[in-house]
């Protein structure tokens, strides 16, 4: 592990972010408090998903499938009557198993299909959560023993568990960021085969990252059927949200420690304006969105002379490849 | 019982087929996975719905017409936003044609609704050794095999046919020998989207169509692209036909509600398996 002066300031900045969070739950009304899970959790997937995606450069479109396990066996297990915090434990054990049933076979795959096997994923799980009525409640839904307490503590509770959780996510992203498995799925994201040249056992690392960023992702999830008390197939494995999550991460930067706080944060705000304000065509405007970030965000797609704005806020130079010569030839 | 199922299915067989060509194409030649596909099959099946119902133009005469517009589409897209991004890593190439289907498919709801719609039509139905089967379904599941047909038989003989392919297997060859590659990939992608819409007006003639359809006309080009491998003609056929069987078979033997979820099963079990799809090696038309 290596600390150095830099590295010592960003934990120290990201921890005093999380202490201000946690200060503000005292003061924030139900509303804000609303937000600000919704923030967390989504802060906490981007984080999840970074390790895979950023770090190891894998277009992993999973996370959601992951979230959706960790809802369902945390569901599942409270309303069998588990208590709260071991149902989470045991949604993040389930996530690591699946991630690792998952991972095996999926993780030999290359480029496209490796994203259409993890999208399939995704299918798959929900069309087997609708079917599996007697275990998950298929379309009807599964009910979960409400949080006891009045609204306002319910929610500073819930509040306080995302960013927990989060904090948890932003502290193992710092750790991967500067050790050696860190550095090893970085190398896996530049040349895989360069990298198991030098001893790297690669499919071990991938298989590693996968697992974290599925624990991860589980215990998300499992926290967030906790809060709902309700779980319907199309909420827990939302196809949109499967890809909404990369293009936080790529708003942000990809492989940094602070990419994915930044995206998730900025994605979230600019969803509540849309939601706010053009109901009628938000999924057009999120689009918009999206192909906004694709095309101005990675650097030198098109070579615009702001790009420097940008890259101040993205800090995403390390992580995407030079467009090379051909770009140019074939536009 | 169980030739009617497999009747069905091969006349499903037949639209997936026709469905999953031109996703199967721009997958192979471009190596874009294009996400923008279902709302382009819906696309055209909303086009050929307007023609038909609002301006009482004959069937005829609109679907082609829709395919058509379809094809300046897809080509203005491809040439326009997709060529700019093209060599970028798959990750920014298929979040990019998944914000374009977001765009376009809200537009759709905006313009043409969100209630579901389909042609009334009513040709009679074909009986034969104890099988029934209404006429427009087989002349659906015709125009689509047709269709793709002459797809496979341009891509073998025409000129452009053979500089798509020339592009699929080596792009900077084709480029050295006179291939002017951004023109052909736009090509390309109007190609696939001409497809789409061809499949788009078969649908709108057999089941209602919705904007929320798009969705799952793109599972299906998934399942059937990576069951017939990358780019094969051929194998869009065979993975159409296969699907349209197994979802048949399915629906038979474990519900209706499984049979989705055995293709995308199906899919898996292969793509872990033959990542090259059934239709094996290169399949270079």
């Amino acid at each position: 592990m290596i600390i150095d002066r830099a590295f010592a300031l960003k934990i120290a900045f990201g921890v005093l972010l999380f202490a201000c969070g946690a200060g503000l739950s005292a003061v924030l009304d139900n509303y804000y408090l609303q937000v600000g899970t919704t923030l967390a959790m989504l802060c906490a997937l981007c984080w999840a998903w970074n390790i895979v995606g950023g770090y190891m450069g894998y277009p992993a479109l999973c996370m959601i499938s992951f979230f959706g396990i960790g809802a369902y066996a945390g569901g599942i297990a409270q309303a069998a009557g588990v208590s709260e915090s071991l149902a989470w434990l045991i949604a993040a054990g389930v996530g690591a198993l699946f991630a690792l049933l998952l991972g095996v076979p999926l993780l030999r795959l290359k480029g496209h299909y490796f994203a259409v096997g993890t999208i399939a994923s995704v299918e798959v799980l929900r069309e087997v959560a609708n079917n599996w009525e007697q275990l998950t409640g298929g379309a009807v839904g599964l009910n979960l023993p409400i949080h006891a307490g009045s609204p306002d503590e319910v929610g500073r509770f819930f509040y306080l568990a995302m960013l927990g959780l989060a904090f948890l996510a932003f502290l193992i992203t710092a750790l991967v960021d500067r050790t050696k498995f860190g550095f090893g799925l970085r190398c896996i994201r530049q040349n895989e085969q360069a990298a198991s040249m030098v001893g790297i056992d690669v499919f071990k690392y991938k298989v590693g990252a996968f697992v974290l960023t599925g624990v991860l992702g589980a215990a998300t999830g499992a926290i967030y059927a906790s809060m709902v008390a309700f779980l319907e197939p199309k909420d827990a494995f939302n196809l949109i949200m499967t890809i909404e999550i990369p293009v936080m991460v790529m708003l942000g930067g990809m492989g940094t420690i602070f990419g994915p706080l930044i995206g998730g944060v900025s994605y979230v705000i600019l969803k509540e304006f849309v939601w706010a304000y053009f109901i009628n065509w938000h999924s057009g405007i999120l689009g918009l969105i999206v192909v906004t970030v694709i095309y101005f965000l990675p650097v030198g797609v098109l070579g615009l002379t702001w790009r420097d704005i940008f890259k101040k806020l993205g800090a995403s130079k390390s992580t995407r490849p030079a467009t090379s010569d051909i770009a140019r030839s074939t536009s | 019982m169980i030739s009617q199922y497999i009747v069905n299915g091969l006349l499903t067989g037949g639209l997936y087929a026709c469905l999953a060509v031109g996703f199967s194409l721009v997958w192979g030649v471009l190596n874009v996975v294009n996400m923008l596909h279902g709302s382009m099959v819906v696309l055209g099946a909303y086009f050929c719905l307007y023609g038909v119902q609002q301006l009482g133009l004959p069937l005829y005469a609109v679907a082609p017409v829709a395919c058509v517009i379809l094809f300046v589409f897809g080509y203005a897209i491809q040439r326009g936003l997709l060529n700019r991004v093209i060599t970028q890593p798959i990750l920014i190439t298929l979040t990019l044609t998944f914000g374009l289907d977001l765009i376009v498919n809200n537009l759709i709801i905006h313009v043409f609704s969100a209630t579901p719609q389909s042609l009334v039509t009513n040709f009679g139905t074909i009986e034969f050794a104890g099988v029934r089967v209404p006429v427009v379904r087989v002349g659906g599941m015709l125009v689509a095999v047709v269709l793709t047909l002459v797809l496979y038989w341009l891509l073998r003989h025409s000129k452009i046919g053979r500089a798509i392919i020339a592009v699929r297997m080596d792009r900077h060859a084709a480029a050295l020998m006179g291939i002017r590659i951004p023109h052909i990939y736009a090509l390309t992608f109007g190609i696939g989207a001409f497809m789409a819409g061809a499949a788009g007006c078969a649908m709108a003639l057999i089941y209602p169509v919705t904007p929320m359809m798009s969705g799952v006309f793109l599972g299906k080009a998934f399942v059937i692209c990576v069951l017939g491998g990358l780019g094969s003609v051929p194998g869009a056929i065979i993975g159409g036909l296969v699907l349209g069987v197994v979802e048949g078979l399915g629906t038979l033997t474990l519900g209706q509600q499984w049979a989705t979820s055995v293709g995308f099963i199906m899919m898996m079990a292969v793509i872990v398996l033959f990542p090259t799809g059934i239709m094996g090696k290169k399949g270079y038309e």
